[in-house]
């Protein structure tokens, strides 16, 4: 599946089926910092995400 | 996985509170949560006018949407920084905001564009006056802010500061002892002085997973990427250090945030004492009149700087 996390931006591939919570310990991220949306829906952590979605990690910490 | 208050698909799960919520139980969660921020505060009336202070990010674009949404007369300022491209999206999201949401409410849109009204962006301000960007930046905002509010008439200020923001905030002044800010971080700050608007934060009990899940669930199109000049900046690493912990003991950033604030009130009248300090300590300033504890305020003093600086070059 095509992954795309907004912070830092990177755009990667992840061979799928997997689900939400793997993907994320996989990337090292803090679900508490990121929201997971597949196409304009947003998914919980047990969702299993297929090989052919498109999915973005979008981080959610923002300010300076 | 299912909402926990009516077995629909969740569309969010929130550690802190142990439920899943779908789409609909979530949204009258986030409205019941400020609901219950403008109570206990008294941040405002359904008559009072509302100025939400803009940037084109989720939390104020949020926030604006669910004053909206709750009935309040909200209109919103939004400060041009004239940071390249990244100013230039985040005010077509305001603007595209304004004209699908806010102008069906009849609520309108003021804009401060920096560039034109002082002459340099904020980047080229914070070169002359030798103060990091994001000083320059917050003084800025926060005297433009108040200036709109005093000379347009409006009740209170509303800003989109989040539970994230609060509880990094409250970190950074505990780590390095800045008890005088303290009594500031208050969710509620009364118009001490005149010339002092009423600031208030009513999302200080949402986090921002849970602003920006009610951003994504509402369609509210907003800037989704990082203002280049926070990179580096102490608040976003207390707020990393903050999520780790989150993770390993959810409600954490909710108990240390909030039972600062229980403490607080039951310490002290924080808001009456805040009123008679700054009446006791603040004065108009000598060149624009806003109040400050020195002759010229430090909008004044920054711009006096940034001026002389570009005439000496």
């Amino acid at each position: 599946m095509k992954v795309l996390v907004t912070h830092p931006r990177q755009e990667i591939e992840v061979p799928g089926p997997t689900r939400v919570h793997q993907l994320l310990q996989r990337l090292d991220l803090t679900p508490e910092a990121y929201l997971v949306i597949r196409g304009d829906e947003l998914v919980t952590e047990d969702t299993v995400l297929q090989d052919s979605d498109s999915i973005e990690i979008r981080s959610v910490i923002s300010g300076g | 996985m299912r909402c926990r208050k009516c077995a629909h698909p969740a569309v969010i799960k929130m550690p802190r509170h142990n439920t899943s919520l779908c789409k609909t139980c979530f949204t009258e969660f986030v409205h019941t949560q400020v609901r219950r921020a403008i109570k206990a505060h008294r941040m405002f009336t359904a008559d009072d006018r509302i100025l939400v202070a803009v940037s084109g990010g989720k939390d104020s674009l949020t926030l604006w949407a669910i004053l909206l949404k709750l009935g309040y007369r909200a209109d919103a300022l939004y400060v041009d920084l004239g940071i390249g491209d990244y100013s230039l999206r985040s005010r077509q999201k305001v603007q595209r905001f304004t004209d699908t949401v806010a102008a069906a409410c009849q609520s309108t849109l003021h804009v401060h564009t920096v560039e034109r009204e002082q002459g340099a962006g904020i980047r080229e301000l914070a070169t002359l006056v030798h103060r990091p960007t994001c000083a320059t930046c917050g003084t800025m905002k926060r005297y433009q802010f108040n200036r709109v509010a005093i000379e347009q008439d409006y009740d209170v200020m509303a800003t989109g500061h989040n539970l994230d923001d609060e509880a990094a905030r409250l970190l950074g002044n505990v780590l390095h002892w800045q008890t005088d800010y303290l009594d500031k971080q208050s969710p509620a700050l009364p118009a001490s002085l005149g010339g002092f608007a009423k600031k208030v934060k009513p999302l200080y009990r949402l986090t921002e997973r849970e602003i920006a899940a009610y951003a994504v669930i509402h369609n509210i199109d907003y800037i989704v990427e990082e203002c280049p000049m926070a990179k580096g900046s102490k608040l976003l690493a207390y707020k990393h250090a903050l999520n780790r912990l989150e993770a390993e003991s959810p409600g954490t950033k909710h108990t240390f945030y909030l039972t600062f604030l229980d403490r607080q009130a039951k310490k002290q009248e924080t808001n009456g004492m805040i009123a008679q300090r700054d009446q006791e300590r603040l004065h108009p300033c000598t060149t624009c009149g806003q109040p400050t504890s020195t002759k010229v305020c430090s909008y004044c003093q920054m711009m006096a700087k940034a001026v002389g600086d570009s005439q000496g070059q």
